[in-house]
């Protein structure tokens, strides 16, 4: 590798195979208290449904199981190395007050099902919650029922459904921007909607004319993300809420980009009927290499009969409490309360924030974007020229002469000591390099970032194999996909 | 690469060779070239019905999955097992990985289809947008 | 704001450098009537000492100090203090979704090793990378049968976890999936008979828990062969996850849908856990969600990626097996963690010590109440039944910081006053003990005289 950053690099050079092939009979990392209560005879308590064998489960010791977890991390890229500049994923800083708290004792340890009069402390954490997301989006109630974004999209298109069956009919189709997550249109079959892809167009907004052709009476919704995944804030935005409303449809907003708006717009106030909001996006709860998410769902009062069940209330005696009987409820979408643990943390988050915090937040998300948009303008190719948002999308179209693709810069980019930006999305853009820098970014990395997309660029002119051969400073070199999904191995066996 | 000149094509990028009253149904070069490296295909059971212009199955490649439509009606009467196991053949020998055979309800159906040289000038075509 | 990386000078810079004045400009593009003119309504900004006093205060109120003998789906299990260490190693927490493989090591291979250890647990041959929980595996189960199947009704055990019940009931309403339920036998079991009339040739798969709702190992082998001799799909929910350290896991299954949040993940008043479907590797291409393969690189290193990616939503939209996006990776990794820690020979044993607990509780129990479906092998679950209302003596109990087991009438009014109590390792001999005692103590207040209750539990 010929470049070199003042970028801090990860540890590489530590072999670790899996676990399995560590274990041998006899070792343990485990003791258990000695038994209190008389031993039993398995066979006479389980009969034919007694396991004998487990198999290939591994037996290792204590401090092998710290070091193979430890030298694997060694292996992740995170926002804890340094800048991870995801369009539509927001990796901004998950604070670690979050993490104590979700793990004081009395919160971690409360059984869902124990009695209201001692959960008193987790009801109120969710109130509070609650109440601070209802103000933040503009909207009258909410669910956090939802475990996921993808999870709370399928809740909100669950109410609109209920909504317009109660009007006596519950319409056909649910109209998604072709710039959408893939996430709508997968919702919106499982609530057995039709999907009609809505064009933008040339400023990367929702096409306005095509919008009121399009609608009639059999659409049940528009599913629309604002500001959308080219981090354009939908500026006809009372249009689109005043045709759908002309027409009795209702606008859903998915929240993904609500980072973009928080303490600057409500979506409550222009217009928006029902919208969920991913609280490991904007509200800082950690990735975690892929999940747990936490997706709550915040509706205007005309939905709120259908919210799943249950609904916290406040009992006449002051006290808080689920109310189960919600007999125009679209039922239950989790068992329990949804990933409680998340609203810990996303409370935490708004907490160490307040009001001025969320601002200047919102603020510096959106002025890094922009600075990173006029440190690379120019150099990369900028489809839509309509003012940036939180994020900023460019196109591979002038690497591509010398047949660098996205993928290829944002695998060079890993040499530099940047997590890629997201490639290929969103769909409308071919060949996309999506930016995210998030407001977690200080001035210094953020010129980092730009002068490494720079000296990339120049990379592609120069020398395009150095590009098209990245990463070269990683453990392991670019996987064969095609083997793995043509023969899939999905599980260790043992050599025979 | 030369289209074989013992079948038809639709501009759909499947090819339909003709054989009686049954036919085989695969895709063309130019098809596997712009799909990558195919990683699966689904087909319809033995038995099953196929409309001419519809869907029949699907052809995945890692990241994208793109629809085969049918060259023409019919009931399909065979399944090419092997390309269970081996989808690659679909990229090493497209004309000759035929992917279902069917015998077909109305043949003259296939008249209205692309010889092998109107196919290769419509991909020439597409090819330069 | 002490987590934002900017002085005023750097903002004037930056401003500068974009070629603007203020701020207000970048948000030009919201229409001016929409701007929020004022500060929002929530709490001000906290010190991260008044952050940690909120919550502790909070956690007072949440009755930290009691015990319990709550189950249902949510259970008490040792959690060795490495799981959190090693979670919170920031290349674990603040990693995204390992789509660049590269640089993802760390979380692919141990979620290979995961899907590893799943697929040994259950019997089944391939295990996905986890969902969100075991209500909406189940759910996403069923409908996976549904599309492999081509048949749309489905047969649900009443002994399913009625919240779980609930979740695929809203989940099938509009997937046009008729369910009906199938009956609990006196044994505790699904009742057989019943089941095997339920299905018909439109049955895409029959759904049922083992161990189920009350604690009772089904006899999977004999629902398997009703269920599949009748072209039906056999998808079996497992709630309590120690259980297959020492139950035979549902290898008859085709599906298993579970929820692992035994396995060292916090019970956390409900969430987050960690679903998780496995299956018979001819379904891989039906499964929902996130899957890890191994493969090679360049230079023919082994390596772990995303694979059969097809299926998932970002390429097939609404034509995805399922909208599901995110796994639950941190918390899979603190499965992955726990079953390492434990391995072979731990889970059995830890098994082992909740069997003898609850076997030695149910006795006790049944020294002075009733414990239902004493005929069937059950694992750390059973059902107690009470001459008066559980709730009044679960009331009592907590006067002395116990919780209960729960109280069934909201979900099943047919078994009358009964309760399921849940023992595992963490349960005390002193605390069955004391709670045995506080049930006898109320049989005693209102049963007449002279009678008194089958003792059959002493002697098994």
């Amino acid at each position: 590798m010929r470049h070199t950053t003042p970028k801090a690099t990860r540890h590489v050079n530590q072999n670790e195979g899996l676990i399995f092939e560590k274990s041998s009979a006899g070792k343990a990392a485990w003791k258990l208290p000695p038994l209190d209560v008389p031993e039993i005879d398995v066979s006479k308590q389980l009969g034919s449904s007694q396991r004998k064998d487990l198999g290939n489960m591994p037996e290792v010791s204590e401090i092998e199981i710290i070091r193979h977890f430890t030298r694997l991390s060694t292996w992740n890229y995170a926002i804890d190395l340094g800048m991870y500049p995801l369009g539509s994923c927001t990796m901004k800083y998950n604070p670690r007050v979050n993490e104590a708290v979700a793990r004081v004792e009395g919160i971690a340890n409360a059984h869902p099902y124990q009695p209201e009069k001692i959960s008193q402390g987790a009801l109120r954490i969710i109130k509070t919650l609650s109440e601070c997301l209802i103000e933040i989006t503009g909207m009258d109630a909410i669910t956090l029922q939802p475990a996921a974004g993808a999870h709370g999209e399928m809740t909100g298109l669950l109410m609109v459904r209920a909504y317009h069956q109660s009007k006596g009919n519950a319409r056909k189709k649910i109209l998604i921007p072709d710039s959408a997550h893939g996430t709508n249109p997968a919702t919106a079959a499982m609530v057995n909607y039709a999907v009609e892809n809505l064009k933008s167009d040339s400023r990367g907004m929702v096409d306005i004319v095509s919008l009121e052709a399009q609608m009639n009476e059999d659409v049940a919704a528009l599913m629309l993300t604002n500001p959308n995944t080219l981090g354009v804030f939908e500026q006809d935005i009372h249009k689109i809420a005043d045709i759908l409303h002309a027409n009795g449809g209702l606008l859903y907003m998915d929240g993904a980009n609500m980072n973009a708006l928080v303490g600057k717009v409500r979506p409550g106030d222009f217009g928006v009927d029902v919208m969920h909001l991913n609280l490991h996006k904007t509200f800082s709860t950690p990735h975690g290499g892929g999940g747990p998410g936490s997706g709550p769902v915040a509706i205007k009062k005309s939905l709120e009969p259908f919210l799943p069940a249950p609904v916290l209330v406040t009992k006449s005696d002051g006290t808080l409490g689920f109310e189960y009987n919600r007999p125009q409820s679209v039922g239950r979408v989790r068992a329990f309360f949804g990933n409680f643990g998340m609203f810990v943390r996303a409370l935490a988050y708004i907490q160490a924030n307040g009001p001025d915090g969320l601002r200047q937040t919102t603020e510096d998300a959106v002025l890094n974007a922009n600075y990173i948009r006029k440190g690379v303008e120019g150099t990369f190719d900028l489809p839509y020229a309509t003012p940036s948002m939180h994020e900023v999308v460019f196109s591979d179209k002038l690497q591509a002469k010398k047949s660098v693709r996205t993928m290829d810069i944002a695998k060079r980019l890993i040499d530099y000591g940047f997590h890629p930006y997201t490639t290929a999305f969103p769909l409308i853009v071919p060949g996309a390099l999506m930016i995210e820098p998030t407001e977690s970014e200080s001035k210094e990395e953020l010129d980092l970032f730009v002068e490494a997309m720079k000296s990339i660029a120049a990379e592609v002119e120069e020398d395009p194999q150095t590009v098209l051969d990245a990463p070269h400073s990683t453990r392991i070199s670019r996987l064969d996909e095609t083997a793995a999904a043509r023969k899939p191995v999905l599980r260790w066996k043992p050599a025979v | 690469m030369a289209y074989p000149t013992d079948r038809k094509y639709t501009k759909e990028h499947e090819w339909i060779q003709v054989n009686g009253n049954s036919a085989s149904v695969g895709i063309t070069d130019y098809a596997q070239q712009s799909l990558g490296d195919i990683v699966f295909v689904e087909t319809p059971k033995v038995g099953a019905e196929i409309t001419a212009g519809k869907t029949f199955g699907t052809v995945e490649s890692v990241k994208a999955v793109s629809d085969l439509f049918a060259p023409a009606s019919g009931t399909v009467t065979e399944v090419n097992g092997e390309l269970a196991t081996a989808p690659e053949k679909v990229n090493s020998d497209p004309h000759g990985a035929w992917m279902i055979r069917i015998t077909l309800n109305n043949p003259g159906e296939i008249d209205g289809l692309l010889s092998a040289a109107d196919y290769e000038k419509f991909v020439a075509e597409e090819a330069g947008h | 704001m002490r987590y934002l990386p900017k002085s005023p000078a750097d903002r004037e810079a930056m401003l500068k450098a974009i070629g603007l004045r203020s701020v207000d400009e970048l948000f030009a593009p919201i229409p001016a009537e929409y701007r929020l003119a004022r500060d929002l309504k929530i709490p001000r900004q906290m010190a991260e000492s008044e952050i940690v006093d909120f919550f502790r205060q909070r956690a007072r109120e949440n009755g930290e100090d009691y015990t319990s003998f709550l189950g249902a789906g949510a259970y008490f299990h040792y959690r060795p203090v490495i799981i959190d260490s090693l979670i919170s190693r920031g290349e674990f927490l603040t990693a995204y979704t390992p789509y660049q493989a590269e640089i993802s090591q760390g979380t692919l291979q141990s979620i290979f090793e995961f899907q590893t250890m799943m697929c040994e647990l259950t019997g089944m041959e391939v295990a996905n990378a986890s969902m969100y929980d075991g209500s909406t595996a189940a759910a996403e189960a069923v409908m996976m049968a549904v599309r492999l199947t081509g048949r749309r009704s489905v047969v649900v055990a009443r002994s399913l976890h009625p919240e779980y019940r609930e979740v695929l009931a809203t989940y099938a309403t509009h997937q046009g999936m008729p369910l009906s339920i199938a009956g609990c036998g006196d044994d505790g079991r699904v009742n057989s008979k019943e089941l095997e009339q339920l299905i018909t040739a439109e049955t895409a798969c029959v759904l049922v828990q083992s161990p189920n709702f009350f604690g009772t190992i089904e006899d999977v082998a004999a629902i398997a062969e009703i269920a599949q001799k009748n072209g039906a799909l056999l998808v079996v929910s497992i709630a309590e996850a120690v259980s297959l350290g020492i139950v035979e896991p549902p290898r008859q299954a085709d599906i298993v849908a579970m929820e692992a949040q035994s396995f060292g993940v916090p019970l956390g008043f409900g969430g987050p856990y960690c679903g998780v479907i496995a299956t018979r590797e001819k379904y891989v291409r039906q499964m929902p969600g996130r899957l890890v393969g191994q493969t090679v690189d360049k230079q023919g290193k082994r390596g772990f990626v995303l694979t059969l990616a097809t299926r998932e939503q970002h390429i097939r939209r609404e034509r995805a097996t399922s909208n599901i996006c995110t796994n639950q990776a941190l918390i899979a990794l603190m499965v992955n963690i726990f079953m390492t820690v434990y391995g072979k020979v731990g889970l059995k044993e830890l098994a082992k010590q909740n069997l003898a607990k609850t076997a030695y509780a149910a006795g006790q129990f049944a020294k002075h109440g009733k414990v239902l479906f004493s005929g069937s092998p059950r694992f750390n679950e059973f059902v107690v039944q009470t001459s008066e209302d559980p709730r009044v003596i679960n009331a009592r109990l907590l006067g002395h910081k116990i919780v209960g087991g729960l109280p069934l009438k909201k979900f099943y009014p047919e078994l009358g006053n009964a309760a399921l109590w849940c023992c595992t390792e963490m349960t005390t001999r002193s605390m069955i003990d004391t709670a045995v005692g506080f049930v006898a103590e109320s049989e005693r207040s209102v049963r007449p005289a002279g009678e008194e209750p089958v003792e059959e539990e002493v002697a098994r």
